[in-house]
C-alpha cells in the first residue's frame, strides 16, 4: 500500500543536481533577504499555514463556545458573550485577511506560476519580496491588535457599531489595510509576469489553467483593493475624528459603508475560489491522464468571474435598506455567476470522462471539491433568490454556506495543491496512506461540522449569536463534534507532510506524470528554475506526446 | 533592456489603476452624499474660492506640458532641457501647494472644517433637530467638507510624492543618466504626473462648480 | 414533503411563509437534483474509468454543443428562479393601506413597540390574526434587525431612517422575534415575543393595555404616562406655568376656579379633570385641555392620580 510513486509517474531520468534552491545559499538571512519566488513562496506557506492554524483555533473555541446554551465546561462557566464576540470576529478577520486571501496566489501561485510560464522568477521579484514583508507587517498589527483588547466588530467592521465600540479596531483596521496593499503588488505582479515572461512561444492559450485562474484573481486583486484601502481609512477617520461619512451620528450613512465592504469583499470572494478553481483545473486532467475537456471554456469562465464579481456586491445587502430596485437588478446579476461557475463543473466531469483515474491524495482533494463545492455553490443560489434571502440572510444558513465555498472548496483546493507540489517544493514524498485518512477525516469532520448549520439556518438560528434557543442545542453540539474530527483530520494532514521532510521518499522530477512546465525542472528545482529556459513543445494537458514510463 | 522597460510599464499602468480605483471609491462616496444632502453640498461649495480652484487648474495644466516636453527632452539626449523642463514642473507643484495653503488656511479659520470639528453655522440654511430637541445646521455641510479635505488632502500627499520623484529624476537627468536608449524613469514618473493632474481636473468640477 | 419542509423550515405563522417556502422547496429540489447528477457522475466516472496501467484516453478537447447546452440550460432556470424571486419579494415592499401601523425603535438591546393609540410596550408585542401588520421601524443607536423567523420577514434598523416591513399573522400563539445584524454584547439576546391573538383577545389585551403597569408602582406608572401621553407640553413638575398649572403641589390644595368658586384637590377632582377638563376651569388659564375619556386607562388613571398626589 505504502507505494510512493503513482502509477503513471514519469522518473526523473536525469541525475538530481547538488545544488537546488534549498541548499544554494543557506542561513536565516539568505532566506530573509532572498528574492527568488520560490522561497517567498514558501515563507507564504509557512506564513499563511501558521495563520490558518490560528483562525483554526479560534474556530474551534467558537464551536466550544456553542457545545451547551449554558456555556459550560465540566459544570463551570467559561465564556462570556463579550469574549464570544471576540472569537468568532477574530477568527473571521484572520481567515479571511490574513490566511485566505493571500493563500493560494501568494503562497502556491509565487512557487509555480513562474515555473509554469518557463520563467525565472516573477516580473518584479523585489516587489515580490515587498509584498511579503508588508503581510508580515499586516499580521503584527493583527497580532497587536488580539493581544490588546481583541475586536468584537466581526470582520465586516459594519458602522456604526465598528466606530463606535471600544477595542482595537483601529489596529485591526490598519492590519487588514496593510495587507490589502501586500495583496495589491502581488496581482500587480502576476499579471505583469503572465503578460512579459512566457517561454518562447507560449501563447495565451498555451498557458496551463491555473496560471489563467491567477491572472483573472490578480485582475480583481489590482481593482477591488483599492477601493478597500479608501474604505478603512474613512472608516478609521470616522472612528477618531467623526468625519460624518459613514456615522448617522453624525450625518453619516452606515449603507454607504456597506456599499464599500462589499465592492471589495465579494470580489474577495472570488479572490478566494478562482484560485482554488484553478488547481482543481490541474489535477483532474493530471490524475484522469486525459486532455482536459473545454480548455478555452475554462479560461474564459475564469476571467468572466472576475469581471461578474464586479457587479454583485448588493446581495449582501438585500435587507440592509438598500432600493427595492437596487434589490432586484443584483439579484439578477448574482444568478449570472452560477453560469461561468457550472461551467468549470460540467468541463471538469467531461475531463474524468474516459480518463485514467486514479486515486492519489491530491486527486482525493480534488473529487471532495467537487462534491463540496456543488452544495456550496447551489446554497448561493438560494440567496440570489430574492424572496428567499429575505428569511436565510444572517443565520447560519449563509455561515454554512460561506464555510462550503470557502473552507470546503478553496481550503481543500488548497490541500490538493500543497499535496499536488509538495514533491516539488520539498523534495519529498509523504504517506499516500496518511494523506488518504486525513484527507477522509477532513471530509466527514466538514460535512458534520457545517452540513448541520444550513437546517439550523433554515430553523432562523440567527449567525452571531452566543446564547440561542434550546431547540438548536443538539444541532449545535453535532456541528461542535464535526470540528473535533475536522482538527484531528487537519493535524494529521500537517504531521504527515512535515514528517515527509525528515523521513519522506525523494521525489522524482515528475511524480504525478504531470504536463505542465514545472515538472520539468528537477524536484526541488535549482535555483534558476531550469538548468535550461524550457521551450513550450506541445499545449498542457496534452497527453498524445506523455511517453509514461510505468513503475 | 526593452523587455524591461516593457514590464516596469505594465507595472505603472496596473499601479495607476490602482490609483484611479482609490479616488474612484472617493468619487462614487461623494456623489452619493450628494445625492443624500443636494443643498447643502452646494451652500457649502459657495464657500470654496472659485478663482483660486481655477487658477490652481491652469497651474496644473501647465505642469503637465513640461512634464510632456521632459520626457521628449530625456529621449531625444537633451539632458540640460530635461532638467530645466523638470525643474518648471515642479516649480508648478509648489505654486499649485502655496495656493492650497491659502484654500486651506482660510478654511481654518472659518471652522469649514470635517465632520465634528466644523463649526460655521451662520450662514446654513438646512437645518434639522438633534436627538436632544435642539434646531441645528444639518449635518451636510459638515459631510461636504469630510469629503473635500479627504480628497483634496488624498491629493495632496499625490502632489508632495510627485515632488520628490520629480526631484530625484532631476537629479538623475542632472547626472546624465537618461538617453535615448534609456528614460523609462522620465516615461513613468510622467505617467504618474499626469494622473494626479487628470484626477485634479476632476476635482476641479466636482467641487467648485457644483450646481 | 411536509416532514422536509417542516424539518428545514420553522414553522409557518404568517401568510407569505408557505409562498416562501414553496420556492426555498423548490430550489432545494433543484438542487438536489443537480447535486445528485453531479456528484452521481463523479462517482461513476470515478469507479468506471478507474486506474488500469496503460490505459489509453481519448484526446477530447470540446464539444461545442455541449458547452452551448450546459451554459444555456442553467441560464433559462436561473431566470426562473429569479423572476419568481422578484416576485415574492415584491409582495413585501408595499404594505396595504389598512395595515395596522406599529412604530418600532430598536436599542442595546431592547425592542420598543408604540401601537397607533400611543400604548407602549416593551420587548412583546401583541397582534390580531388575519389582519395586516406594518412595522416602521429605527434605531437608536447602533444597527438591528427585525426578524420573525415564523413570519419570513426581516429587515435592517437604522438609526437616522425608517424600514418597515409588514406580513399578516395567520398562526395563533407565541411566536419569537430576535436581532439579526450584529449589535454586540447583548445581541443575542435580543429577542421580543410575538403574540398573535384572536381578536377578542387582541381587543381585551388592548383594553388593559396588558400588564406591564403590573411591574411599576403607581407612581412611577403614572410618569410614565405623563411622558407617554403628552401631559408633559402642558404641565411642567417644578411649579413653573405653561400652558396648564403645574402639577407641583396641588394635592390637597384648594384650588381657585374661574367665576371665583375653589376646589379641594383630591382624586375625584384629578379624575373629573382628565376626563372632563371643561367642567372646572382653574383661575388664570383657557380651556383648552382636550378631554382623556377613552384613551386612558383605568390602571393609567390611577397611576396618574398617584404621581401628582406624590408631587409635593
Ligand atoms: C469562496 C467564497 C465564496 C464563493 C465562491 C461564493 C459563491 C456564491 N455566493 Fe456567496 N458568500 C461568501 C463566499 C462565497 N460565495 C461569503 C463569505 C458570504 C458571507 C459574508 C458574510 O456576510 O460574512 C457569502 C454570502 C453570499 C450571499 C449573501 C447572503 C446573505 O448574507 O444574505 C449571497 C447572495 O446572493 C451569495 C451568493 C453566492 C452565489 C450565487 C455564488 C456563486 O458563485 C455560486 C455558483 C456555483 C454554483 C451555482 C454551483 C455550480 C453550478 C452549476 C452546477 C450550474 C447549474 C446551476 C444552476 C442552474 C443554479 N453568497
Ligand atoms: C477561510 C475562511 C474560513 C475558514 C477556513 C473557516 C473555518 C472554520 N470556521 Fe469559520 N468563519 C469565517 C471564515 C472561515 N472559517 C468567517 C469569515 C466567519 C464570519 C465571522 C463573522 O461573523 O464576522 C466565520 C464564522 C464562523 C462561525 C459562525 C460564528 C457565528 O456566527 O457566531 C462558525 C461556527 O461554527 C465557524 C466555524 C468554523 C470552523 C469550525 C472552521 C474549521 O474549518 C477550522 C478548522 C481549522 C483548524 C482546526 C486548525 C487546524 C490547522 C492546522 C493543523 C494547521 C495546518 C495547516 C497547514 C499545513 C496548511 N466559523
Ligand atoms: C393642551 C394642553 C393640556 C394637556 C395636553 C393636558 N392638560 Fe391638563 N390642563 C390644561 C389646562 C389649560 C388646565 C387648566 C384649565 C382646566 O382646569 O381645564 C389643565 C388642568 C389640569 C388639571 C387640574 C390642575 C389643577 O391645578 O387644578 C389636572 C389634574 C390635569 N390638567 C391633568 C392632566 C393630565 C393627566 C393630562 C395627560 C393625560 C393633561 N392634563 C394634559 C391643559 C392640558
Ligand atoms: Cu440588536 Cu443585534
Ligand atoms: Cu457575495
Amino acid at each position: 500500500m505504502e507505494h510512493t510513486l503513482t502509477p503513471g509517474a514519469v522518473l526523473g531520468d536525469r541525475p538530481r543536481p547538488e545544488k537546488n534552491y534549498l541548499n544554494e545559499t543557506t542561513g536565516i538571512w539568505s532566506w530573509m533577504t532572498t528574492i527568488d519566488h520560490k522561497r517567498i513562496g514558501i515563507m507564504y506557506l509557512c506564513g499563511v499555514s501558521t495563520a490558518f492554524l490560528i483562525g483554526g483555533v479560534f474556530a474551534l473555541l467558537v464551536r466550544l463556545a456553542l457545545l451547551n446554551p449554558q456555556h459550560t465546561l465540566f459544570g463551570r462557566v467559561w465564556v462570556t458573550a463579550e469574549t464570544y464576540n471576540r472569537f468568532f470576529t477574530l477568527h473571521g478577520v484572520v481567515m479571511v485577511f490574513l490566511f485566505i486571501i493571500p493563500s493560494i496566489p501568494a503562497s502556491l501561485a509565487n512557487f509555480v506560476l513562474p515555473m509554469m510560464l518557463g520563467a525565472k522568477d516573477v516580473a518584479f521579484p523585489r516587489l515580490n519580496l515587498a509584498s511579503f514583508y508588508l503581510w508580515v507587517g499586516g499580521a503584527i498589527f493583527g497580532i497587536t491588535a488580539m493581544v490588546l483588547g481583541g475586536v468584537d466588530t466581526g470582520w465586516t467592521f459594519y458602522t456604526p457599531y465598528s466606530t463606535t465600540t471600544d477595542g482595537s479596531v483601529g489596529l485591526m483596521v490598519m492590519a487588514a489595510f496593510i495587507l490589502g496593499f501586500s495583496s495589491i503588488f502581488t496581482g500587480l505582479n502576476f499579471i505583469a509576469t503572465v503578460h512579459k515572461l512566457r517561454a518562447p512561444g507560449m501563447g495565451w492559450f498555451d498557458m496551463p489553467l491555473f496560471v489563467w485562474g491567477i491572472y483573472a484573481t490578480a485582475l480583481i486583486q489590482i481593482l477591488a483593493t483599492p477601493v478597500l484601502a479608501i474604505t478603512l481609512v474613512l472608516l478609521l477617520l470616522e472612528r477618531t475624528y467623526k468625519i460624518g461619512i459613514f456615522d448617522p451620528a453624525y450625518g453619516g450613512d452606515p449603507v454607504l459603508f456597506q456599499h464599500f465592504f462589499w465592492f471589495y469583499s465579494h470580489p474577495a470572494v472570488y479572490i478566494m475560489i478562482v484560485p482554488g478553481m484553478a488547481i482543481i483545473s490541474e489535477l483532474i486532467p493530471t490524475f484522469s491522464r486525459k486532455t482536459i475537456f473545454g480548455y478555452r471554456a475554462i479560461a474564459y469562465s475564469s476571467v468572466s468571474l472576475a469581471l461578474l464579481s464586479f457587479i454583485v456586491w448588493g446581495h449582501h445587502m438585500f435587507v440592509a435598506g438598500e432600493s427595492d430596485l437596487a434589490n432586484v437588478v443584483f439579484s439578477a446579476l448574482t444568478f449570472l455567476v452560477a453560469i461561468p461557475s457550472g461551467v468549470k463543473v460540467f468541463n471538469w466531469l467531461s475531463t474524468m470522462y474516459k480518463g485514467n483515474i486514479s486515486f492519489e491524495t491530491p486527486m482525493l482533494y480534488a473529487l471532495s471539491f467537487l462534491f463540496l463545492f456543488a452544495i456550496g455553490g447551489l446554497t448561493g443560489i438560494f440567496f440570489s433568490t430574492l424572496a428567499v434571502d429575505i428569511h436565510l440572510t444572517d443565520t447560519y444558513f449563509v455561515v454554512a454556506h460561506f464555510h462550503y465555498v470557502m473552507m470546503g472548496s478553496t481550503v481543500i483546493a488548497f490541500f490538493g495543491g500543497i499535496h499536488y507540489w509538495w514533491p516539488k517544493m520539498t523534495g519529498r514524498m509523504y504517506s499516500e496512506k496518511w494523506g488518504a485518512i486525513a484527507c477522509a477525516l477532513i471530509f466527514v469532520g466538514f460535512n458534520m461540522t457545517f452540513g448541520s448549520q444550513f437546517i439550523m439556518g433554515g430553523q432562523g438560528m440567527p449567525r452571531r449569536y452566543f446564547n440561542y434557543l434550546d431547540k438548536f442545542q443538539p444541532i449545535h453540539a453535532f456541528s461542535t463534534y464535526g470540528s473535533w474530527v475536522l482538527a484531528v483530520g487537519l493535524f494529521m494532514m500537517a504531521i504527515n507532510l512535515l514528517v515527509s521532510l525528515k523521513t519522506g521518499k525523494r521525489a522524482p522530477d515528475n511524480p504525478w506524470g504531470g504536463t505542465t512546465m514545472e515538472w520539468e525542472s528537477s524536484s526541488p528545482p535549482v535555483f534558476h528554475n531550469f538548468e535550461h529556459q524550457p521551450v513550450l513543445e506541445h499545449e498542457p494537458y496534452d497527453y498524445r506526446h506523455r511517453t509514461v514510463t510505468h513503475v | 533592456m526593452e523587455q524591461q522597460a516593457d514590464t516596469t510599464k505594465i507595472g505603472m499602468w496596473l499601479f495607476l489603476v490602482t490609483e484611479v480605483l482609490t479616488f474612484g471609491g472617493l468619487f462614487a462616496g461623494f456623489g452619493l452624499m450628494q445625492s443624500r444632502y443636494p443643498q447643502e453640498f452646494i451652500e457649502a461649495h459657495e464657500h470654496l474660492q472659485r478663482p483660486l480652484g481655477a487658477l490652481n487648474t491652469v497651474v496644473l495644466l501647465v505642469s503637465s506640458f513640461t512634464m510632456v516636453m521632459a520626457v521628449l527632452a530625456a529621449r531625444t539626449n537633451q539632458s540640460k532641457k530635461t532638467v530645466r523642463y523638470l525643474i518648471m514642473t515642479i516649480a508648478c507643484a509648489f505654486i499649485f501647494l502655496g495656493v492650497k495653503y491659502f484654500e486651506y488656511s482660510h478654511k481654518f479659520e472659518e471652522g469649514l472644517l470635517p465632520g465634528s470639528f466644523y463649526h460655521t453655522q451662520a450662514t446654513d440654511t438646512v437645518k434639522i433637530i438633534n436627538a436632544a430637541g435642539q434646531v441645528v445646521p444639518s449635518h451636510g455641510y459638515a459631510t461636504f467638507f469630510s469629503f473635500y479635505f479627504m480628497m483634496t488632502g488624498l491629493h495632496g500627499i499625490h502632489i508632495l510624492a510627485g515632488i520628490g520623484l520629480l526631484t530625484w529624476i532631476a537629479i538623475r537627468a542632472n547626472r546624465g543618466e537618461f538617453s535615448s536608449a534609456y528614460y523609462t524613469p522620465v516615461d513613468l514618473v510622467g505617467l504618474f504626473w499626469h494622473l494626479v493632474d487628470l484626477i485634479w481636473i476632476y476635482l476641479f468640477p466636482l467641487y467648485y462648480l457644483i450646481s | 414533503m411536509e416532514w422536509l419542509r417542516s424539518a428545514l423550515l420553522p414553522p409557518q405563522g404568517s401568510a407569505f411563509a408557505g409562498e416562501i417556502d414553496f420556492v426555498y422547496m423548490f430550489i432545494l429540489w433543484l438542487s438536489i437534483v443537480l447535486f445528485v447528477g453531479i456528484v452521481g457522475a463523479e462517482l461513476y466516472f470515478v469507479w468506471r474509468y478507474r486506474y488500469v496501467p496503460g490505459r489509453p484516453t481519448p484526446h477530447q478537447t470540446h464539444n461545442t454543443k455541449l458547452e452551448i447546452i450546459w451554459s444555456v440550460l442553467p441560464l433559462l432556470l436561473c431566470v426562473g428562479l429569479f423572476f419568481w424571486g422578484i416576485d415574492g419579494y415584491m409582495k413585501f415592499a408595499v404594505a396595504p393601506g389598512d395595515a395596522m401601523e406599529v412604530q418600532v425603535t430598536a436599542k442595546k438591546w431592547l425592542w420598543q413597540f408604540e401601537y397607533p393609540d400611543g400604548t407602549r410596550t416593551v420587548n412583546e408585542v401583541h397582534l390580531p390574526a388575519d389582519k395586516p401588520v406594518h412595522f416602521v421601524m429605527t434605531s437608536e443607536d447602533v444597527l438591528h434587525d427585525f426578524y420573525v423567523p415564523d413570519m419570513r420577514v426581516k429587515r435592517d434598523v437604522i438609526p437616522n431612517r425608517y424600514s418597515e416591513i409588514w406580513f399578516t399573522p395567520t398562526a395563533l400563539g407565541e411566536h419569537v422575534s430576535t436581532c439579526a445584524e450584529y449589535c454586540g454584547k447583548g445581541h443575542s439576546d435580543m429577542h421580543a415575543k410575538v403574540f398573535v391573538e384572536t381578536k377578542e383577545k387582541y381587543e381585551e389585551w388592548m383594553a388593559t393595555g396588558g400588564d406591564e403597569w403590573m411591574k411599576h408602582t403607581p407612581e412611577e406608572w403614572g410618569k410614565i404616562q405623563y411622558e407617554q401621553k403628552g401631559c408633559a407640553t402642558c404641565h411642567s413638575l417644578d411649579g413653573a406655568k405653561s400652558k396648564g398649572p403645574s402639577w407641583k403641589g396641588i394635592w390637597g390644595k384648594m384650588e381657585k376656579l374661574q367665576g371665583g368658586k375653589t376646589v379641594l384637590v383630591d382624586e375625584a377632582y384629578v379624575r373629573e379633570s382628565m376626563l372632563q377638563p371643561q367642567a372646572k376651569v382653574v383661575e388664570g388659564f383657557e380651556p383648552v385641555m382636550p378631554t382623556f375619556q377613552g384613551l386612558l386607562r383605568e390602571n393609567e388613571i390611577r397611576g396618574l392620580v398617584a404621581f401628582i398626589k406624590s408631587l409635593k
